[in-house]
């Protein structure tokens, strides 16, 4: 998704001043290439811009422009047709699906930067140590990672089922007072939040792993020389040198629950206290009805929604690639 | 002497019961871990009648295959595999080929516009794909193909559609680690090439494209994998059920198999098996995939 998709993420300049030295006055590289050459690289990247224009940037400016109209899908669009803001007031005024999924995408970026990201970097810090079995201990939980959502969505449905293994172990069968954990509207979110943590927490305790390979040893002990803890030495000296990493951390964990679609979608369609939005954009446009204009104002505001985590990321990109 | 050795004791203690709890610790979260996945495989083994009979929290009078032979066999899962592979493929060799070649152009510009373009494949990797799903939707039913590239002359239900999308979406993600790793090789190796007389393009393949194999390698085992778990794209611009990729075709054999949950999870871990193949033979390119992108080189 693209999972998680997946995901890109920030270079991290080296934490010692290596990056500063190695870009000193910038030369004219190049100059002799030939006019065939440019002719080439033009069409090497000329090609590729198009299709990103073609099939990212086109369908973004569309999604903004088809929110301004009630355009159902069919036949050209007309001056008839731009109704203004009225899709939005509906969303905010009148669409009851809206709300919820709005809260339920903020529940679940609340769950991964202060439940499931934190949990990933501690299992990173702990295991960057040197502990036998710390490579096995990795594996393990990275392990979810490699599985897509909708195998994490059904691999869990025998957790949560009414007669699978989460009810069994408190006790409780169908006949008595079974939970539905999935099916109860208030509780599923929760059910489908610690799923989806399964996975996170594995990817990003392997950034951060990656993150705290390339910290100075000299640092942590300096920090033991001058009896600091393990807890101090983490958050006064670690954490703050990890900030490049932090950054792309907390971009890829809003990023990544800005995403969900995958888990809801497959385990009931997004509905009775799954709605994302998401997956209102799909119903609303595609699947069940062919509201394109509704559909394109709830896509605005999650474009709205995670142009923060981009900026943020972007000019981290600028600052660490431009000069 | 005597001293520091009385004091060191009881502080070796410590640490040794530190180090006890850690593991206690890290075992119990690894049990956690690892349970939901043995849960399934324990249900994938026991044939329908014993859960049923038993309940599913209960020792296993039967363990057999019959689950998975059973849900291969109606889900018709060999095909799906198939449809798979007719996509992730091609989408991995087009877009590792295309990324490596953008990068390296990226490289031979001037940087004002390199930084510019960069910017633009990154983000637009980094959006949330159901923000342009819909005009993509209207798009893909919009542009006329000729029938000997897609049947019913759209990109809309095709898997020339679903490559190409893979192939825009991730190419992002592919220029931006490429680019960095480009940057990372010493300058003099293209200037070296280009007083040897080489072409451009022989500078690419000769010269740049083999430095570039642990990274392609790296990028092309995480690219499998994305590309492979892919739900979201053929599940919307797939519409004939039969022709979806495997991890979409879950949605609907879900329904298939809703009334016996030990088949279901059988076929969820056949659906896993080849990203699991990844996991215990390719793990070090898939972690410095994952990687890659958020330190340099």
């Amino acid at each position: 998704m693209p999972d998680p998709q997946v995901l890109s993420l920030a270079p991290a300049p080296a934490p010692t001043g290596a990056g500063v030295v190695a870009s000193g006055p910038r030369r004219r590289r190049f100059s002799i290439l030939t006019r065939r050459d440019k002719i080439v690289l033009l069409v090497i990247v000329g090609i590729p811009v198009f299709l990103d224009i073609a099939f990212i940037w086109g369908p973004t400016v569309a999604s903004i422009l088809f929110s301004f109209t009630n355009w159902q899908g069919y036949g050209g669009i007309t001056a008839q047709n731009i109704v203004g803001i009225q899709n939005y007031t509906f969303l905010f005024t009148q669409y009851t699906l809206f709300w919820p999924a709005l809260i339920h995408n903020l529940m679940w970026l609340a769950f991964f930067v202060f439940i499931a990201s934190p949990i990933g970097i501690f299992f990173a810090v702990l295991l960057d140590r040197e502990i036998r079995g710390s490579r096995f201990y990795q594996n393990v939980f990275y392990f979810p990672v490699v599985l897509s959502l909708a195998v994490v969505g059904i691999i869990w449905e025998l957790q949560y089922a009414p007669d699978g293994f989460i009810d069994s172990a408190l006790g409780l069968t169908k006949q008595t007072n079974a939970i539905d954990w999935l099916g109860n509207p208030s509780l599923n979110i929760w059910a489908v939040l610690v799923a989806a943590s399964w996975r996170h927490v594995g990817y990003i305790m392997v950034l951060y792993l990656a993150g705290l390979k390339s910290v100075d040893p000299t640092l942590r002990e300096a920090a033991a020389i001058d009896g600091a803890s393990d807890v101090q030495t983490f958050f006064r000296v670690i954490f703050p040198v990890m900030a490049p990493i932090n950054v792309v951390i907390v971009v890829v964990t809003v990023i990544e629950s800005l995403r969900a679609f995958d888990l809801a979608y497959i385990i009931n369609q997004g509905t009775n206290g799954l709605e994302l939005l998401s997956i209102l954009i799909t119903n609303n446009s595609i699947s069940e009805a062919s509201l394109v204009g509704r559909g394109s104002a709830i896509a605005v505001i999650l474009l709205v929604i995670s142009l923060v985590p981009i900026t943020l990321y972007l000019t981290r990109v600028m600052r660490s690639t431009g000069e | 002497m005597t001293a520091s050795v009385i004091a060191g004791r009881p502080n070796r203690r410590r640490i040794r019961k530190g180090r006890v709890a850690l593991h206690a610790f890290l075992i119990t979260m690894s049990v956690v871990w690892l349970w939901p996945l043995a849960w399934a495989l324990l249900n994938a083994l026991r044939p329908l009648s014993d859960t049923i009979k038993n309940g599913s929290w209960s020792w296993p009078t039967t363990l057999n295959l019959n689950n998975f032979i059973n849900g291969f066999q109606q889900a018709n899962l060999g095909y799906y595999y198939l449809n798979t592979l007719i996509v992730v493929v091609p989408a991995v060799l087009i877009v590792l080929l295309v990324a490596s070649l953008v990068a390296f152009a990226l490289t031979r510009v001037r940087s004002r516009v390199n930084l510019f373009l960069l910017l633009m494949f990154t983000a637009g990797n980094l959006l949330p794909p159901q923000v342009i799903i819909v005009p993509l939707y209207y798009i893909f039913n919009w542009i006329p193909l000729p029938s000997a590239v897609a049947d019913n002359g759209r990109l809309y239900d095709q898997y020339i559609g679903i490559i190409l999308i893979h192939v825009v979406f991730q190419m992002g993600f592919c220029i931006f680690v490429l680019s960095n790793y480009m940057r990372t090789l010493p300058k003099e190796l293209n200037e070296a090439a280009l007083v040897d007389g080489a072409s451009l393009f022989r500078t690419f393949r000769s010269v740049i494209l083999p430095l570039c194999a642990p990274a392609l390698a790296a990028l092309g085992t995480l690219e499998f994998t994305f590309i492979y778990n892919d739900f979201f794209w053929a599940l919307l611009l797939m519409k004939t059920g039969s022709k979806r990729p495997i991890t979409s075709a879950l949605n609907n054999l879900q329904g298939q198999f809703f009334t016996d949950q030990n088949v279901l999870a059988a076929v969820a871990l056949m659906v896993a098996v080849p990203t699991i193949i990844v996991y215990i033979a390719l793990q070090r390119h898939f972690i410095r995939g994952l990687t890659l992108g958020s330190t340099k080189g």
